[in-house]
């Protein structure tokens, strides 16, 4: 699949004379290596569908959480007062307050110095993340994505797509996207500008956004379906 | 439905002439019929009217003037939906795509004069026909079990009076009785189905009559999501259900409906209510106009839903090998869009591109507790193969199964807009 892919890539921008379309892109972290970091939070935190408070808080559904906000935790009233304050947890926030907590909520309980490695916090972050994965997060980035967008080459996002071919492809969406707009359960993706839906597609198809139907629709589509789609939705009359 | 093809040709021939394809005629307009208005057919109907903007005539031949889906309808079983919210109607595709509904059941296909006969004497011809009947149950496949005993031991396999009878049964089953179920033997309509079925008989057992008991007895080795389900099941409904494989003699079983026996490699259990699902093939229809191979089901051309013994002719949804494809409601739309491109090409020059097909299914084990799974598929040569695919995990929490089940309502109102407009 991953082969046949970049096989009608490389066709696409080879008869289009264009450069090899740049694909990689910054991706959150390695779950696996941030499983090994977590070993320095387990001991007073607990993660998974049993997780209980411990010395921390629970970390399971930790993404979208607005601090201080387990029911019975006594936080300290640093951050008790974070999260009256409207602090959320999001990819961005933790990667703060893990690079060094005090900085970031002054009067925390936490007794952990940080992680001074950018890497180490991104996998970290990505290992946590997976006790935080919500269907519903389609298609926003946040909370339990990076909030950046995938890196694409300017000929990629330029791409003219075609909207005759996107409607076609948009009868694989609207199986559960309803094409009028309205959202119950599964959010609506009419009208969105095509450039946000390219870069949408392309965090799915790299896997930086987490949802799997997602992940799975996006990652066989080629740069030309994407902005096909793109084309066909961005202008849907309603 | 018992028409056979010389009869057929009485009726045919009376009125064939008039109604025979219109472009044959040098007509204007080209014709599809489309038999059966379910997941498959009534999506295709709307596909082609709406992106042929009055160009092909497009007919739907369904003899039910309320569809009810068998998707969701464990959920009414279960109590988590009413009837009404898995009833649809055929309004919209008359009054806004144009499609001429004939409320009227195909008995005979005549693929020579590409002609269709209706139970009500009349034919219908066609310039392309799309067929998308569903399942009809083989002959003797549970020894003691056919369609006249279907009161006593119900299938609800098919969704409407079935479902609303099993439901009934369930909720008036004595204090300490036995749910059973005989599950079928693979292929089938909905992998996850039975199971989920056996989750929302639960649910509703533990909260009305807990000392009751579920006994499934299943012909298969394994089954979908089974990880999934019999975690579910420990979690949910602990002692409550018991699943007899083939290695203990599921695969010889038999009914006796008088006596509500069910007899397992010989030995006879007295139930209380027995869900009998028996083996499947393509609805008779199919047979009947010579579609279906030995299998009872219909080959495919992988990359068009063209029936392979004749090209003018379509099938979708469950009456098809679709190769990796599960018999879903989600695979039959996604297998009518790939289809109705394809006729509107042949038809009236439409651009046709690339097929692509998809599924996901969602099943509820109890309140708030929903899991999926799902694929991405595209055509190879010999048959329509798996991409991609994903499933829930065990040990997911509370939150995620939530939003999955929340997911599904969201699918619901999507695909029945998607076929019913
Ligand atoms: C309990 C249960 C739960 C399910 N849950 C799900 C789910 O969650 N998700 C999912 O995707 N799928 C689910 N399914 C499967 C889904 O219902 C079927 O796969 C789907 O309906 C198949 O579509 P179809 O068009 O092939 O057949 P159908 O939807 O059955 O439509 C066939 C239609 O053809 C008509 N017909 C038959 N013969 C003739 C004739 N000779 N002339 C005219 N009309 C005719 C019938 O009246 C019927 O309306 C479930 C099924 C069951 C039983």
């Amino acid at each position: 699949m991953r082969e046949e892919l970049s096989l009608v890539l490389a066709l696409a921008l080879g008869g289009a004379g264009a450069g090899r379309a740049e694909t990689h892109v910054e991706a959150i972290g390695d779950p696996v290596r941030g499983a090994e970091i977590w070993v320095y939070c387990s001991g007073c935190h607990e993660i998974g569908p049993e997780a209980q408070a411990s010395i921390g808080p629970p970390l399971t559904g930790l993404f979208g959480r607005r601090a201080a906000t387990v029911a019975g935790f006594p936080y300290s009233r640093s951050m008790q007062r974070a999260g009256q304050d409207g602090l959320t947890w999001t990819f961005e926030t933790l990667d703060a307050y893990l690079e060094n907590p005090v900085v970031l909520v002054s009067g925390t309980r936490m007794s952990f110095p940080g992680l001074e490695d950018a890497g180490e916090r991104a996998d970290l972050l990505a290992f946590l993340r997976q006790y935080s994965d919500k269907p519903s997060n389609i298609p926003e980035a946040a909370p339990t994505a990076r909030a950046g967008d995938p890196e694409l080459s300017e000929a990629t996002l330029a791409l003219a797509g075609d909207p005759g071919w996107g409607e076609y492809l948009s009868s694989e969406c609207t199986t559960c996207h309803q094409r009028d707009g309205s959202d119950q359960g599964i959010p609506s993706i009419t009208l969105w500008p095509e450039r946000k839906f390219v870069l949408a597609m392309h965090a799915y198809k790299q896997h930086l956004r987490p949802h799997p139907v997602m992940q799975m629709m996006a990652g066989r589509l080629s740069d030309e379906e994407i902005a096909a789609l793109a084309a066909y939705f961005g202008a849907l009359g309603l | 439905m018992s028409l056979n093809r010389r009869s057929f040709l009485g009726t045919g021939l009376a009125l064939g002439a008039a109604l025979s394809a219109p472009s044959a005629l040098g007509q204007a307009r080209p014709r599809v019929v489309i038999v059966g208005g379910g997941a498959g057919g009534a999506t295709a109907a709307r596909y082609i009217a709406k992106d042929s903007g009055g160009a092909i005539d497009v007919v739907l031949i369904e003899p039910g003037k309320t569809y009810y889906t068998c998707f969701f309808s464990n959920l009414y079983l279960g109590g988590f939906r009413d009837l009404a919210s898995i009833a649809h109607d055929y309004g919209r595709l008359a009054s806004q795509y144009g499609i001429n509904v004939i409320h009227d059941l195909a008995v005979d296909i005549d693929r020579e004069a590409r002609s269709v006969a209706l139970a009500s004497g009349h034919a219908l011809g066609y310039d392309r026909l799309i067929v998308s009947p569903g399942i009809d149950f083989v002959d003797g496949a549970v020894p003691g079990w056919d369609l006249t005993v279907q009161n006593r031991m119900p299938h609800a396999w098919k969704a409407g009076s079935q479902t609303q009878l099993l439901k009934a049964q369930i909720e008036a089953m004595r204090e300490g009785g036995v749910f059973c179920m005989v599950a079928p033997p693979d292929p089938y309509r909905c992998p996850p189905g039975p199971y989920e079925r056996i989750s929302m008989v639960a649910h509703v057992l533990k909260e009305r009559n807990p000392t009751a008991k579920i006994l499934i007895v299943d012909p298969k080795e394994k089954f979908s999501k089974q990880a999934l389900f019999e975690e579910g099941w420990g979690r949910h409904y602990p002692g409550m259900i018991e699943r007899i494989g083939p290695d203990f003699g599921a695969a010889n079983v038999e009914v006796r409906p008088d006596s509500m026996e069910v007899v397992i490699d010989g030995t006879p259990e007295t139930v209380d209510v027995c869900n009998v699902i028996p083996a499947q093939k393509a609805g008779h229809i199919a047979g009947i106009a010579g579609l279906a191979n030995d299998s009872g089901f219909c080959p495919i051309v992988p990359g068009t839903m063209q029936s392979r013994i004749d090209e003018n002719i379509y099938i979708l949804g469950d009456a098809t090998i679709a190769g990796d494809m599960p018999k879903s409601a989600f695979s039959a739309n996604s297998q009518a869009k790939v289809a109705a491109m394809q006729v509107r090409a042949a038809l009236i020059g439409a651009r046709a591109f690339p097929a692509k097909y998809s599924n996901t299914c969602w099943s509820l084990i109890d309140t708030g507790d929903g899991v999926k799974v799902g694929a991405s598929y595209q055509a190879a040569e010999d048959k329509i193969a798996k991409v991609d695919g994903f499933v829930s995990q065990t040990g997911e929490d509370a939150a995620l199964r939530k939003a999955t089940f929340e997911e599904s309502l969201g699918w619901y109102a999507g695909i029945t807009a998607d076929i019913f407009g």
